[in-house]
């Protein structure tokens, strides 16, 4: 069973995008260990020529025909958008990557 | 613009005397199906802005992706034209990282399981001992969705760095793509630019031969990635890459290995580290930028993804696509070369202008091959130069040009004339004829109106008569030149020469 | 009519088909139940009583001009709030939705209006669906009708709870590892989980999307089918909708299929005995002799994969709700926090996401998140498939000799609200019986079976094989009657009258 460290967590909580503080941390931090040491039990189940079963139904090539249908008039699209401007939404700016 | 590289760099000789370069190519080519991968939004270019999308392509909680069955067909034809195997079954899984661009905040892709794997691609290369010809590994093709276009704004650049905020507009969020990931390339180190050069070209070359996409680099329908490292010469495990993203042009390819050549060399000569990283390819000066440092290895935490089933298509309809697959771009042009009749140069210069399609479509027509290259890389190619355009979205199609060069064997227009033709059609003043017509570009064919105007310009210039009586014939230039200025140009130059010589001399 | 709100959604129809009542009087009616309990109960977090009487007058006017009406036009519905309704905020009991209207109407919605039912508004929930008391909303409680200091159940709690007190027949809720049919078991009432697949994903916003299902919530069992056959059919636009005819739920709920005599019922071993309340094991002995006195062949089955579904299932499901969580990020609708013109956009993503997220949706993503990194996948991700897998198998070997299984719903009736707040381990145990189902994605029906410890209702599951979805309620009719013969009425009776002087 994996040991969780606050900089584990750290690390989580910045790969989901969540801001944490340090007392957050802690407390996330003991409650996923007990519940990682419950979920790893999975590992005990011998399943090395077990196929992995992602659907209840086993259904393939479910596609749709290239034919347009009408988008959503641009009122609707921007309505719910925390901040808009010149018909686009409007962001924080981007620090860590150039626009490619 | 404050992008000009501090980098320093060693000469390219020198780069490649001590140092073997090892790239990989990969290329987003945007697929022109009507609707968009997951939805049926249109992904037509330049509309204004979030009035294609729709919940699917918004990430609007609770809406669900359905593939584009068309899109399927072209990422399995793509596949088959690059000689890879088609999956009997594969998937879609989500990539999940955080980005204002992509409505989901992941993006479906195809990850270890690509509809098209394990083919290559034969490229011709121009050296100075001649064409080479050169075979590029396929790594993989596989099906994604792009993402929204963001602007940056305030600050004083209108660049990224420096930006107070920035719009984003999501028509282009979820238009499919196609990436083609090519094997690692190692060549001749001289010819590793020319070569990823040769490969996009080729690659673009077939991408439009199968019509799967409109593939014009300049508007972003087909985008290149390239992966660069450098070994010292005698190693054999690879160094450390750099990717370039922004690559804009057929011509950047070359230049932008090229730079991260030099620039790699510079660095590991030095005694420096090559960091892996992202660069930014500037067009202006052809340098390349550091952009995100991946300090750690990007963990995406792909799994596949559930709101699609696999996609499993069967042999008979993979065998019924490969039937659809027209002649490999290369061999094609083998043939016209061969039955045109043309030298290893004009083929390529040919293809450079990016006209080939379009001389051929000219000549089925019934023109003469070489009147129709004569066009359509001379007039309309310089055009499209001073455009910054593609010849082929010039608004000027080969049936004009057959019309043009039909006008002219017939004499009804000189060159001169049909550049002017040329101009109008370009301008949207109509066909070849409307032109004609709207402008009174016809040649002037009356011999006694030419004769006044050879009379006015001899008796102008009394001297050049005595000289070509006295056999000085290319004297006659200069009462050419006089006529067809007083004609505006619309005479026949060959003609005027013959009535000014039977004048002169009453042959 | 003396009382709308005690009819049946089936008599409530024919009774509006028959002029013998207007939808908007039972609308009305409704609105009105709301109006006088929902102070106590909490069901709803939006209601819009103006768009509920323009639903019903549509029928009304609809049945005025000799249209031919749906089997349930007319019937006040219950909507979990994680389904989108043009008109209508969705919330999925969230702080980072709070206020969003969707501007597209769900799959469902667009079936029950085409049906006639009428939406009277939208119910409370365990935030985005995760959890089992209702708890986890981020808009207060829903307390349950039987005993208002107890959970409804959750994560549909607010539409278990609405039908149990009488605010509405009939309810849609949605059930990914437990979530229609554990609110169901302990407020006494009827709910089903169709087969994966079953009922339309679009506009279902999701937690875990290759288990996540939509499903009724009744007071009976022909009321459920006829739900079950309004939501359900093939949908272009989920492409994980099942293209084949919806099994004869509602033929099956009349007894048009036959009875239980002569069928084979399975007794699942590993869903009984120890964890479970004396109380309800009690039930659920007394409805396994029921069913053999009814003529049914019961017998044990084991199926061992049973004891490894909780902990794949809480590698599942948070592994997919990392991901479907992503895009409430406060860029495109929602909350937006900590956009004070200096923090970049990753910050106001963290910010937004911290302030709008409830702790356990927290909890989930990071365990997801986790679950699917680079170097962790293959043992958590990747084995829970696995296990998933095992789970079928078992389910088909036991399928292969029983035409039904059977099992408590729940391991105990409803708890304390606050007991397991803070406890998550105790809190997914609430999920134990129902979660095999779940991960294989057959249909499974929670039918009161009485009452347990403290005289709170408890539920006896019915798990029938894929796409057989008719076996659930062809057995839970014929229990449904025999029970009731039992008790001399519904189990619903016995709910206590919320409102002061009301009628008894």
């Amino acid at each position: 069973m994996p040991a969780l460290h606050r900089d584990d967590i750290a690390h989580l909580a910045r790969l989901s995008r969540l801001q944490l503080t340090d007392a957050e941390r802690d407390h996330y931090g003991e409650q996923l260990e007990v519940i990682l040491a419950a979920v790893a039990r999975v590992a005990e189940v011998a399943a090395d020529d077990v196929p992995p079963t992602t659907h209840a139904v086993p259904v393939v090539n479910v596609t749709r025909p290239d034919v347009v249908v009408p988008c959503l008039p641009r009122g609707d699209v921007l309505s719910g958008a925390p901040a808009a401007e010149d018909d686009r939404f409007r962001v924080p700016r981007i620090l860590d990557e150039e626009e490619q | 613009m404050t992008t000009t590289s501090r980098d320093a760099l060693m000469s390219f000789e020198d780069a490649i005397a001590t140092f073997d370069p090892v790239m990989g190519l990969e290329v987003h080519v945007e697929l022109n199906t009507h609707t968009k991968m997951f939805c049926g939004c249109p992904t037509a270019f330049g509309a204004a802005p979030n009035t294609q999308v729709c919940p699917v392509c918004l990430g609007l909680p609770g809406a669900l992706p359905v593939v584009n069955e068309k899109a399927v067909e072209s990422a399995i034809r793509i596949g088959l034209a690059l000689g890879c195997s088609i999956a009997p079954w594969s998937r879609f899984a989500r990539k999940n990282y955080f980005y204002p661009d992509m409505p989901k905040d992941f993006q479906t892709s195809q990850y270890d399981e690509p509809i098209a794997f394990d083919g290559a691609l034969d490229i011709v290369v121009e050296t100075d001992d001649g064409p080479q010809s050169i075979t590029v590994g396929i790594e993989r093709a596989h099906m994604e969705e792009d993402t929204g276009k963001i602007s940056h704004l305030g600050g004083a650049t209108g660049r990224i760095h420096g930006a107070d905020y920035s719009l984003i507009d999501y028509n282009r969020a979820g238009v499919p793509l196609i990436e083609i990931v090519t094997k690692p390339i190692e060549v001749v180190p001289a010819l590793a630019p020319a070569v990823a050069r040769a490969y996009v070209t080729e690659l673009r070359e077939l991408i439009v031969a199968l019509g799967v996409s409109d593939a014009h680099m300049h508007q972003g329908s087909m985008r290149v990635d390239a992966n660069l490292s450098l070994k010292p010469r005698g190693r054999s495990e690879f160094g450390t890459r750099t990717e370039t993203k922004n690559v804009n042009s057929i011509r950047s390819v070359e230049r932008a290995v090229r730079f991260e050549i030099q620039r790699q060399a510079a660095v590991l000569s030095s005694g420096g580290t090559i960091v892996q990283e992202t660069r930014h390819f500037h067009e202006n000066d052809g340098s390349t930028t550091s952009g995100r440092v991946k300090e750690e290895a990007e963990d995406y935490r792909y799994f596949p993804e559930p709101d699609l089933t696999p996609v499993a298509p069967d042999e008979a309809w993979v065998e019924a696509l490969r039937a659809t697959l027209p002649e490999s771009p290369l061999l094609k042009r083998a043939r016209i070369r061969q039955e045109w009749g043309l030298s290893e140069h004009d083929m390529q210069s040919l293809i450079n202008a990016g006209a080939l399609d379009l001389v051929e479509q000219t000549v089925a027509l019934g023109s003469d091959p070489a009147d129709a290259r004569k066009w359509w890389t001379g007039e309309i190619a310089r055009i499209s130069n001073e455009r910054g355009l593609d010849v082929a979205v010039l608004p000027i199609t080969p049936a004009d040009v057959n019309r043009i060069i039909v006008l002219t064997s017939e004499g009804a227009l000189n060159d001169k004339l049909a550049r002017q033709v040329i101009e109008g059609v370009l301008a949207g003043e109509g066909g070849p004829d409307e032109v004609v017509a709207s402008r009174g570009l016809a040649v002037v064919s009356d011999d006694g109106a030419l004769m006044e105007a050879i009379d006015d310009a001899l008796a102008a210039q009394p001297d050049i008569a005595d000289k070509i009586r006295d056999g000085k014939v290319q004297a006659a230039g200069a009462i050419v030149g006089a006529v067809m200025k007083a004609t505006s140009g619309k005479a026949d130059a060959a003609r005027v020469r013959e009535l000014i010589l039977e004048r002169v001399t009453g042959v | 009519m003396s009382d709308l709100t005690r009819l049946d959604a089936s008599e409530t129809a024919a009774s509006v088909a028959a002029g013998q009542v207007t939808a908007r009087e039972v609308t009305s009616a409704h609105l009105d139940r709301v109006n006088q309990t929902d102070e106590q109960v909490h069901a709803f977090l939006h209601i819009d009583r103006n768009l509920a009487l323009a639903a019903a007058d549509a029928v009304d006017a609809a049945r005025a001009a000799g249209e031919p009406l749906g089997p349930l036009a007319g019937v006040p519905l219950a909507l979990k709030d994680v389904f989108t309704m043009r008109g209508a905020p969705t919330t999925c009991g969230s702080k980072i939705l709070d206020g969003w209207r969707p501007p597209y109407d769900s799959t469902v919605v667009e079936r029950l209006r085409q049906a006639g039912v009428v939406v009277l508004g939208k119910t409370n929930m365990d935030e985005f669906a995760m959890g089992s008391s209702t708890e986890n909303s981020a808009f207060g409680v829903t307390h349950n009708p039987w005993d208002l200091q107890r959970i409804p159940g959750g994560s549909s709690g607010g539409s278990s709870a609405a039908v149990a007190a009488r605010q509405a027949p009939l309810a849609i809720g949605t059930d990914t590892g437990g979530s229609i049919r554990q609110p169901a078991a302990v407020t006494g009432i009827v709910g089903v989980k169709p087969t994966y697949g079953a009922v339309s994903r679009y506009g279902l916003v999701a937690f875990s999307s290759s288990l996540d299902q939509g499903g009724p919530f009744a007071r009976t069992v022909l009321d459920a089918a006829l739900l079950h056959e309004v939501m359900a059919g093939h949908d272009p636009k989920d492409a994980t909708s099942i293209d084949a005819p919806v099994p004869p739920v509602v033929a099956a709920a009349r007894g048009e299929l036959g009875g239980v005599d002569g069928l084979k019922v399975g007794v699942v071993s590993q869903l009984q005995g120890e964890g479970y309340e004396p109380g309800v094991q009690a039930r659920f002995d007394e409805v396994v002799e029921l069913l053999t006195s009814m003529g049914a062949d019961v017998v044990e089955v084991s199926c061992p994969s049973f004891d490894y579904a909780l902990p794949a299932y809480y590698l599942i499901a948070p592994s997919e709700c990392s991901s479907n969580l992503a895009r409430f990020d406060g860029m495109r609708y929602g909350l937006r926090a900590g956009d004070d013109g200096a923090n970049g956009v990753e910050q106001v993503m963290a910010i937004t996401r911290a302030e709008g997220f409830g702790p356990e949706v927290k909890r989930r993503i990071m365990l997801g998140t986790y679950a699917l990194s680079a170097g962790y996948y293959d043992a958590y991700y990747g084995q829970a498939q696995k296990v998933r897998t095992l789970i079928r198998r078992d389910f088909e070997a036991a399928y292969r000799d029983v035409d039904v299984l059977l099992s408590p719903t729940t391991p105990t009736v409803a708890f304390p609200i606050g007991e397991r707040a803070d406890d998550p381990i105790a809190m997914y145990k609430a999920d134990l019986a129902t979660l095999p189902s779940s991960l294989y994605g057959g249909p499974a029906m929670s039918l009161p079976a009485g009452l347990g410890d403290e005289d709170l209702p408890v539920g006896v599951q019915l798990m029938a094989a894929v796409q057989r979805d008719e076996q659930v309620y062809r057995v839970g009719a014929a229990l449904e009657s025999a029970l009731q013969e039992r008790w001399g009425g519904p189990l619903l009776d016995r709910v206590p009258e919320l409102v002061q002087g009301g009628a008894a």
